[in-house]
């Protein structure tokens, strides 16, 4: 028997419709519902979980009370085990402790249905210990752990409970503040990393399967990266899974989210905030390496804002570095590159072509623009 | 004054055949038939013949005996021929079906009279001597010549056996031309809508590949790209053009001049050469080398990696770097013969100076057309693309192209069915599923995936409109199908070979795909 979890963010999305941006706080669920704003997050969750009917029998489902997963289970036709108990409304803690739950079970997969909120709060619970994946209800979803759909995140999990998924990465949590988010400005944080089965026809940016894997990709990146690393220059490796590969590989300790510093094939400063970073380099020759964050395409201003404006003049254009993996560019599908760093006229002088690091030995070469000419 | 048939007016019926259904059951692999002993071929061998031949085994040096006899089938005659047979009809072969939908591919006719010069020349032995092959010879020497005319360049060899393989000895001969002028470089650059043998051939030889991007709207390269791509590191540059969707790059001298001005080599990928015969010249495009697939644009069918020539011409600077032999003709001897004297040449990317047969078939093909035929082959094919597009964009809901704003394609073009997945739920795998339950073989379009939900349709010139509209109104079909009774087409093919599989993993696991029997066994035990 295989075992599934399923964790319901029965608020998810409720803000989104009533043209609010999240529902992260009560006060904000009041003024959704005061709105008008419906649950959806069930429907969501039953489409997913009908795509694993043909599995069935061979399946068990372990999920909380209620709305949080449920319903939305027997509705699917399934006769789920319910674990937890949980109050009239639900709250961010009673998913961090169903995601603990389901890591004491030892489920194979665990499918939450929510929004960036919801992947913070399972990241925070149970880290990269279980394979997840998301399916996608909230109104914020830019991590990069949801499905595409709520059809194709059930799709995607029965593959993965078939065995026939071989690549699992770990994929972006971003976390995004709703407040300011509220008020029209878009501070992103990257908070984490979830591991999720990886197949890119079911995965944001979706193409048909692809012959090239992730995570070999990536290990190629940091291999060119080895090659290519200078005696006596700081480099400054900024977060994202893609860029730490390198990390790996020259067997450093490292911070996932944050800045490191290297020089010559050691660790010389991690996770690092701007004033550091710009301590570290005054009067040295530094270069950054960067990925973009996200599905967007940002590689300064989401996730790696310690790499400030002022660190960037001092870094200059021709020593930033891009890295990205074919499937991450491909999935832009020609949409440039973004830049975001807060100063217009930076924005202005790092836009351009860059030589971005696709693999060992493999360049291609892509543009990037100020993030602000795109949105106007 | 038109001829009338013998039926009056044309009939020019078109019907999509519903009632098709391949030939379909489970035949065995034929290691599954072998049983132990059973022999094509007994060889009757008595103590008289022994004595008299001796043993043979004995010139062998026993360290190049073989330990263990090999592990083929053992499998009589007629139960081998059966077997190639049966397998033979479960195919969608390119004389069974209009096969357009290898966009990519250029599957068009190739004439059957063709397979007779063939058949001739079939018997020759590369060994032979230059002597006893002076007609094979010059059929060599002349087809240069006509390439020459038709691309502009000054000298070819037709010993790769494929695009990819010329495209490998591209690579090696930039390499070799750096070298001898002492430099080092290291870098090619290509587009990422050219084939993708454009970065792994040049790879393969150690190279550093730089990729450029179209632009978002046109599709067009991008020309402020490749200036940025562009260094001192710069070898040469590969690329496509048309490219894989289609779409040419009329600014493609340009883009060869910034390679040259970097001091860099251009060689062009002319595998989507069938637009384009007798209308755009390698060289007045600017580019160094070249080479044409005999097995797309001349003649030959282009089989599933069967037997093939990428046909490689250079310009005379670099004619010493060709791989040997090369035909030449001496006339004081008055004999055509192999020349392996090139003195920076690359030496060999496979052996002999060709696959023969293809070399005939390219030969006879242009000698039947001539030169206003040849032209009039890019004509037909670029207006048949263009017709099968105009009805499938005006007549299909669901379907897109790629980079609309450029609706100028040339022999081909890379379709987006984005619309009707998002619409519908059936995406461009279901369609091409579906479309064999009506006899025809369409395929997945190769990386890179940017285009969503891809079918690239290549028209030719080979085709009737007839079979163009009959492949026309299948699509329509199928299209009508996915909006009204999605699950069929989502639960394709019914009528075929084969069933739907679900399970991809047994493509892209390396725990578990198999390319051989014996690795099948060791990665199974035989067992599924």
């Amino acid at each position: 028997m295989k075992k599934l979890g399923l964790i319901v963010n029965p608020i998810a999305g409720m803000g989104g419709r009533v043209g609010l941006k999240g529902t992260d706080g009560p006060e904000m669920l009041r003024k959704a519902i005061e709105l008008g704003a419906k649950p959806w997050a069930e429907d969501r969750a039953v489409e997913a979980l009908k795509a694993l009917l043909p599995i069935k029998n061979s399946l068990v489902i372990y999920t909380y009370p209620h709305k949080m997963g449920e319903n939305a289970a027997k509705r699917a036709g399934f006769n789920p085990k319910i674990m937890g108990s949980i109050g009239e409304e639900t709250t961010a803690d009673d998913t961090v402790r169903a995601a603990g739950d389901m890591k004491d079970v030892g489920v194979d997969i665990l499918l939450f249905v929510g929004g960036d909120g919801t992947a913070r709060d399972v990241c925070r619970s149970i880290g990269t210990s279980l394979v997840t994946l998301g399916i996608p209800a909230g109104v914020k979803v830019y991590s990069s752990v949801f499905s595409t759909s709520p059809k194709t995140g059930g799709e995607l999990a029965l593959k993965f409970l078939r065995g026939e998924i071989n690549d699992i990465i770990e994929a972006e949590v971003l976390d995004i503040d709703e407040d300011s988010f509220r008020e029209g400005r878009l501070s992103v944080k990257l908070y984490g990393y979830l591991k999720i089965p990886y197949d890119s026809s079911y995965i944001p940016g979706g193409k048909v399967p692809s012959s090239h894997s992730e995570s070999y990709d990536r290990e190629a990146i940091a291999a060119e990266l080895l090659d290519i690393i200078e005696n006596d220059v700081i480099y400054l490796i900024g977060p994202g899974s893609t860029t730490k590969e390198v990390m790996k590989l020259l067997n450093l300790d490292f911070s996932p989210l944050g800045v490191d510093a290297i020089l010559d094939g050691k660790l010389i400063g991690k996770d690092l905030n701007e004033r550091q970073i710009i301590y570290l380099i005054s009067g040295r020759k530094a270069k950054v390496v960067v990925t973009p964050i996200g599905g967007q395409g940002y590689v300064f201003g989401r996730g790696n804002q310690q790499i400030s404006p002022d660190v960037l003049r001092r870094i200059g254009k021709e020593n930033v570095i891009i890295v990205a993996t074919r499937g991450k560019l491909e999935s832009l599908r020609g949409r440039p590159l973004l830049i975001d760093t807060g100063d217009e006229s930076l924005d202005i002088e790092l836009s351009g072509y860059y030589k971005v690091i696709t693999g060992y030995r493999e360049y291609t070469v892509y543009k990037a623009v100020p993030a602000s000419t795109l949105e106007s | 004054m038109p001829l009338k048939g013998f039926w009056g007016e044309r009939m020019g019926i078109v019907r999509v055949r519903k009632g098709f259904h391949e030939a379909r059951w489970e035949e065995p692999i034929v290691f599954e038939l072998s049983n132990e002993g059973e022999r094509g071929i007994l060889i009757p061998v008595d103590d008289k013949i022994k004595r008299e031949v001796g043993d043979v085994l004995s010139s062998i040096p026993e360290h190049m005996r073989r330990k263990d006899p090999p592990r083929l089938p053992e499998i009589s005659q007629m139960r081998v021929l059966k077997h190639y047979l049966r397998l033979s009809q479960e195919t969608l072969g390119a004389d069974l079906n209009i096969d357009i939908g290898q966009g990519t591919c250029t599957m068009k006719y190739s004439p059957k009279v063709n397979e007779r010069f063939v058949s001739m020349v079939r018997e020759l032995h590369p060994y032979q001597d230059e002597e006893t092959v002076q007609g094979a010879l010059e059929i060599m020497y002349k087809l240069d010549l006509f390439l020459r005319e038709i691309s502009g360049l000054d000298r070819f060899s037709f010993q790769p056996g494929g695009g990819s393989q010329a495209i490998f000895a591209m690579a090696s001969i930039i390499r070799a031309y750096h070298k001898k002028r002492g430099e080092d470089r290291d870098e090619i650059i290509t587009t990422i809508f050219s084939h993708p043998s454009d970065a792994a051939a040049p790879a393969v030889k150690g190279f550093k590949v730089i990729t450029i991007y179209p632009d978002p709207e046109t599709g067009i390269p991008d020309v402020e790209a490749l200036k940025a791509a562009v260094s001192r590191r710069t070898a040469g540059m590969i690329v496509a053009n048309p490219e894989d969707t289609g779409i040419f790059n009329p600014r493609i001298k340009e883009f060869c001049d910034i390679v040259h001005e970097a001091g860099g080599l251009c060689g062009y990928d002319q595998a989507n050469a069938n637009g384009i015969i007798g209308i755009v010249r390698a060289r007045e495009c600017g580019f160094d080398m070249g080479f044409f697939n005999l097995h797309k644009t001349f003649s030959s069918p282009h089989g599933c990696g069967g037997p093939a020539v990428g046909a490689l011409g250079v310009r005379k600077e670099l004619e010493t770097f060709l791989p040997v032999p090369v035909v030449d003709y001496d006339p004081a001897r008055k004999l055509y013969y192999l020349n392996y004297d090139l003195p920076d040449t690359i030496g060999k990317v496979r052996e002999f100076y060709g696959v023969f047969p293809v070399v005939v078939r390219a030969y006879a093909w242009i000698m039947a057309l001539g030169e206003e035929g040849l032209k009039e082959v890019a004509e037909i094919a670029v207006l048949n693309n263009n017709y099968v597009m105009h009805r499938i964009l005006r007549e299909i809901r669901g379907a897109d192209i790629s980079y609309p704003a450029n609706k100028r394609r040339i022999e081909q073009v890379r379709y987006s069915l984005k619309k009707l997945k998002d619409e519908t739920g059936v995406g461009a795998e279901d369609v091409i599923r579906r479309m064999a339950d009506f006899g025809f073989h369409l395929w997945t379009s190769h990386h890179p995936w940017i285009i969503p939900e891809p079918l690239t349709i290549e028209p030719t010139e080979s085709y009737s409109k007839e079979e163009l509209d009959e492949y026309i109104e299948a699509l329509k079909e199928v299209f009508r199908e996915a909006y009204e009774e999605p699950e069929t087409v989502i639960n394709a093919p019914h009528r075929s070979v084969i069933h739907k599989i679900e399970d991809n993993s047994w493509f892209s696991d390396p725990k578990k795909w198999s390319i051989t029997w014996r690795l099948f066994l060791k990665k199974h035990g035989g067992k599924l």
